[in-house]
């Protein structure tokens, strides 16, 4: 029976974690001003989130200065700040400030319900930063609840729109049962270990005797996972309600929340199944087939410019998939090879919907084919989505090829032939891709406005910034992919 | 202290939930299953706990009756949501997105 211990007070690394308490703080003063000058306040609060993001920042640029110290480990190991953590708490921060500028004019222009808005965004975002750090299993399930629950809420922020009901719908209802199954699998894996740490849990999977129930657990929890970074056949939710969402938040679902996803899976993959490899890689190499090559073949057909990114979203989480197919025996390039694939896709995706919702304030249409002559009245826009359409489709010098190669160097690294069959699906599937990137700029370079209007596209302030920073970024990965820090191993070994 | 017959339970109470979120269209019954998966979860964690005299177990139990308290409040929310826009909360009407 349980024995009595003495409570110890868990030492706490403050300037660890710092950036959690921050945005935490940020939180809460947007809530507080919210309330107290409400109408008043309206125009000051996407600029007061969007600075609590780049304010949040700055103890993650602390703390990465002050490398040596890595990795900070707290709390009996459940949760820990390494380079892996801050350079994902990095990405996280940016793409949030990003959405935020996104946000800006749409929420405003749509009257909708602007403080609340930024309240939830800005708990979403605590959620992704505690899931970078988090090696537990508490934890994890905590950091996934905060990132979804203020996301079911946005999706359904249009409250008289039938369109956006069904997209909230949707979404929690799949997301909630995801999370119910994913426990369960986790509540095996606890029975396993006797211990939530998924340090601790991989050395007892590998004394375990018991094959089917271990079975059992990674499926559940790798199915878990797959309903949250969209992963064909668990997808079903994702085009539906990045259609009946808000825009910005379906760029802030498309990119960030299927990145938290993302870092879930890898850190309970890599460090809690090393040692069940043999069941944990076929399953993920199934998904990340079939989910590229799914995702690739229905994005063909769709009309509409953000169902399409939501399939063109989905191939591209077959690729992140990918190495993970293959971490049994590479596991640090693995995690190196999709974090560079997150933040690079972070940055393109963005940009892709920044325009798309900069091109929506003149066409009022989601239709590909209101993007006929957006060249002629809007030349920087249609360069501008040439250069992520090209990225997307992983076309040298911008940042996307560069991520593709190295998922590309992960598979053939270990020098089987399930690396190397999944590598060829992963260039006939980018062949795939290609096609329906080519026919979004055929339409925007070669056809005529459908309409005959060509009055100009009026790009607010903060649009601009938001093309700016992720055009940069596209670029700069692209030419000079040595900017990207390295992630070093994640920690897995208890203090 | 017999583990076989709290796993027992909490296999079928979860073979129960799925059943009923898969074939259910009302939706406060989908949600009503999806507790019904999250309480066989928690008759999971507090046997193994037990079983394996560690505290974490209850700790995660708790954890989980925090947040899904939490998941059926915003849940209810957008139910009410739906059935104040069309009368109806049969989740199977709700088709209007597909493609």
């Amino acid at each position: 029976m349980l024995i009595a211990q003495e409570f110890v007070r868990p030492i706490i690394d403050w300037h660890g974690v710092a950036p959690e308490l921050t945005l935490l703080a940020i939180g809460a003063m947007v809530t507080l001003v919210d309330i107290i000058w409400n109408e008043k306040a309206q125009r000051i609060i996407p600029t007061l989130t969007g600075l609590g993001f780049l304010a949040a920042l700055l103890p993650v640029l602390t703390l990465w200065s002050d490398r040596d110290e890595l990795p900070r480990v707290m709390w009996d190991g459940a949760y820990v700040v390494d380079e892996y953590s801050l350079v994902l708490k990095g990405l996280f921060l940016v793409s949030a400030y990003v959405v935020v500028l996104l946000a800006t004019n749409y929420m405003h222009d749509g009257d909708y319900y602007e403080g609340e808005f930024y309240q939830l965004v800005s708990a979403s975002v605590v959620g992704m930063l505690v899931m970078t750090s988090a090696r537990d299993l508490i934890s994890i399930f905590v950091a996934i609840e905060l990132i979804s629950i203020p996301a079911y809420l946005m999706a359904a922020w249009r409250k008289r729109d039938l369109k956006s009901n069904e997209a909230g719908l949707k979404y929690m209802l799949m997301g909630v049962f995801a999370s119910a199954l994913m426990l369960y699998g986790m509540s095996l894996l606890y029975g396993f270990a006797g211990d939530t740490r998924l340090a601790a849990i991989a050395p007892a999977l590998r004394s375990s005797e018991s094959i089917p129930l271990i079975t059992l657990a990674v499926v559940f929890v790798v199915v878990g996972f797959g309903f949250k970074v969209s992963a064909v056949p668990f997808h079903t939710w994702a085009p539906d309600t990045y259609e009946g969402a808000p825009t910005p938040l379906t760029a802030f679902l498309a990119v960030a929340s299927k990145a938290a996803g993302f870092v879930a899976l890898m850190s309970v993959v890599i460090v809690a199944f090393p040692e069940q490899s043999g069941v944990a890689e076929p399953l993920l190499w199934v998904l990340a087939a079939v989910t590229m090559t799914v995702g690739n073949l229905i994005a063909m057909r769709q009309t509409n410019i953000v169902r399409m990114l939501a399939y063109s979203g989905i191939a591209q989480a077959g690729y992140m998939i990918a190495p993970l197919a293959v971490f049994g025996d590479v596991p640090s390039s693995a995690a190196r090879a999709i974090v560079i694939y997150l933040v690079i896709y972070a940055a393109m995706n963005l940009g892709a919907f920044a325009v798309v919702i900069t091109a929506a304030r003149k066409t009022r249409s989601g239709e590909i084919s209101s993007y006929g002559g957006l060249f002629q009245y809007a030349p920087g826009l249609a360069v501008l989505m040439t250069l992520f359409l090209f990225s997307l489709a992983g076309i040298p010098p911008f940042g996307g090829w560069y991520a593709k190669y190295q998922v590309f160097l992960v598979l053939v690294e270990p020098a089987t032939t399930a690396g190397y069959v999944l590598a060829a699906i992963g260039a006939v599937n980018a062949v795939l891709a290609a096609f329906y990137y080519l026919s979004i700029m055929k339409q925007m370079w070669f056809m005529p406005e459908p309409n005959g209007d060509h009055t100009r596209v009026q790009i607010t302030p903060s649009l601009q910034a938001a093309l700016a920073i992720t055009a940069i970024v596209t670029l700069v990965t692209g030419v000079l992919p040595g900017v990207i820090p390295d992630v070093g191993d994640l920690v897995v070994a208890l203090p | 202290m017999l583990l076989n017959q709290f796993l027992l339970l909490a296999a079928v109470l979860f073979a129960i939930g799925v059943y009923g979120v898969l074939t259910r269209k009302n939706g406060v019954l989908v949600l009503m299953s999806i507790e019904l998966i999250l309480n066989s979860v928690n008759i999971n964690l507090v046997a193994f706990g037990t079983f394996n005299a560690d505290v974490s177990g209850q700790v995660f139990a708790l954890f989980i009756i925090a947040v899904a308290a939490a998941e059926v409040g915003v849940g209810l929310a957008i139910v009410l949501l739906i059935y104040r826009n069309r009368r109806s909360i049969d989740v199977s009407e709700a088709d209007m997105l597909k493609g």
